[in-house]
C-alpha cells in the first residue's frame, strides 16, 4: 500500500483533523517491555508521525508472556524486534531507535522534540528517575507513566490520575511485582490507558 | 499542610527528606511536587516544609 493511500485510510478512520495532529506528533517511549511495546504498537496504528523507542535490553524467554514480541524475537534487541513489527503495521512513520540505558544524562538528548514521553520502565527507582528528569529538565513535555499493574485484581481498580500538571499516572498505584506476578491482560490494560492519555494529549485534551 | 489532597498538620518544620521517611516512603521510589514545582531528589534534604505547603507525592511500585 503506498503512502498516500495509507494516509487516506487513516484519515477516513480517525478524521482528517485528528490525523493531522497525530501525524505531526513526536512521542518518546522509555522502556520497551510489557508497557512500552504495546504502547508503541497502538501509537503506530494511530499514525503518530515520529516515535522514539529507547531500551537497552534484548528480548528473552521471560518476556513473551506479556510483551509484544514472539518466540522468533528472542535474542534480538527490543528496539530492533519492535521496529520490525512497527514497519509491518505502519511503514510510513519515522522511528528513532536508541539501544542504550536511559540515565539522567541522556534523557534530554534521546527524547528531544517529544511532546509526550511515555514512562514504561519496570523498576520503581527507574520510574522515579525518569519522572524527576523529564519534569525538571523538559519544561514543555508531558509524561505519561504506569504505576501498579501486577496481580490479577479487577480491571476496575485501574485508573488514570493527573498526579502533577504535566504528569499522568496510569494503574492501580499499589500492585507491586515484588508481591505478586505480572499478567498480560492487566499490563496491556495499563499500556492501553497510557496510550489513550497520550492520544488525548496529542489532540490537546489535557483532562483525564 | 496538604498532602495528596488531604490536610495534615505539621507540628514542627522538617525537611522534605525527613517528612517522607517519617511517612515510611522509600525516598528513591517517589516523585514529589511542592506547590506546583517538581523537587529534584538531590534537594530533598535541603527543602524545608511548612504548614502552608501543598505536596503531591507519587510512590512507585515495580512492574511494567
Amino acid at each position: 500500500m503506498d503512502k498516500e493511500h495509507y494516509y487516506k485510510i487513516q484519515e477516513s478512520r480517525h478524521g482528517k483533523d485528528r490525523q493531522a495532529l497525530f501525524h505531526r506528533a513526536c512521542v518518546g517511549i522509555a522502556g520497551l517491555g510489557g508497557l512500552g511495546s504495546h504502547v508503541a504498537v497502538m501509537l503506530a496504528r494511530l499514525g503518530v508521525g515520529t516515535l522514539v523507542l529507547a531500551d537497552f535490553d534484548i528480548v528473552d524467554e521471560t518476556n513473551i508472556h506479556r510483551q509484544h514480541y514472539d518466540l522468533a524475537d528472542i535474542g534480538k534487541p527490543k528496539t530492533q524486534a519492535l521496529h520490525d513489527q512497527l514497519m509491518r503495521i505502519n511503514p510510513y512513520a519515522e522511528y528513532r531507535l536508541f539501544q542504550e540505558k536511559i540515565v539522567p544524562g541522556n534523557v534530554q538528548k534521546i527524547f528531544e522534540g517529544c511532546t509526550v514521553v511515555c514512562e514504561a520502565f519496570d523498576r520503581a527507582d527507574q520510574k522515579a528517575m525518569l519522572a524527576e528528569t523529564v519534569l525538571c529538565t523538559m519544561p514543555n513535555t508531558f509524561l505519561v507513566g504506569g504505576n501498579g499493574m501486577a496481580d490479577t485484581k479487577s480491571a476496575n481498580l485501574m485508573h488514570v490520575q493527573r498526579a502533577m500538571k504535566r504528569y499522568y499516572v496510569c494503574g492501580d498505584g499499589v500492585s507491586d511485582v515484588a508481591d505478586s506476578c505480572l499478567f498480560a491482560p492487566r499490563v496491556t490494560l495499563c499500556a492501553a490507558m497510557q496510550a489513550t492519555q497520550i492520544m488525548r494529549l496529542l489532540l490537546n485534551e489535557e483532562t483525564i | 499542610m496538604k498532602v495528596n489532597g488531604k490536610i495534615i498538620s505539621l507540628e514542627k518544620p522538617v525537611s522534605l527528606h525527613e517528612f517522607l521517611e517519617g511517612l515510611g516512603y522509600t525516598v528513591s521510589h517517589v516523585a514529589v511536587e511542592k506547590n506546583g514545582d517538581i523537587i529534584p531528589r538531590a534537594q530533598f534534604s535541603a527543602v524545608m516544609l511548612n504548614d502552608e505547603d501543598s505536596l503531591e507525592i507519587v510512590c512507585f511500585v515495580g512492574g511494567g
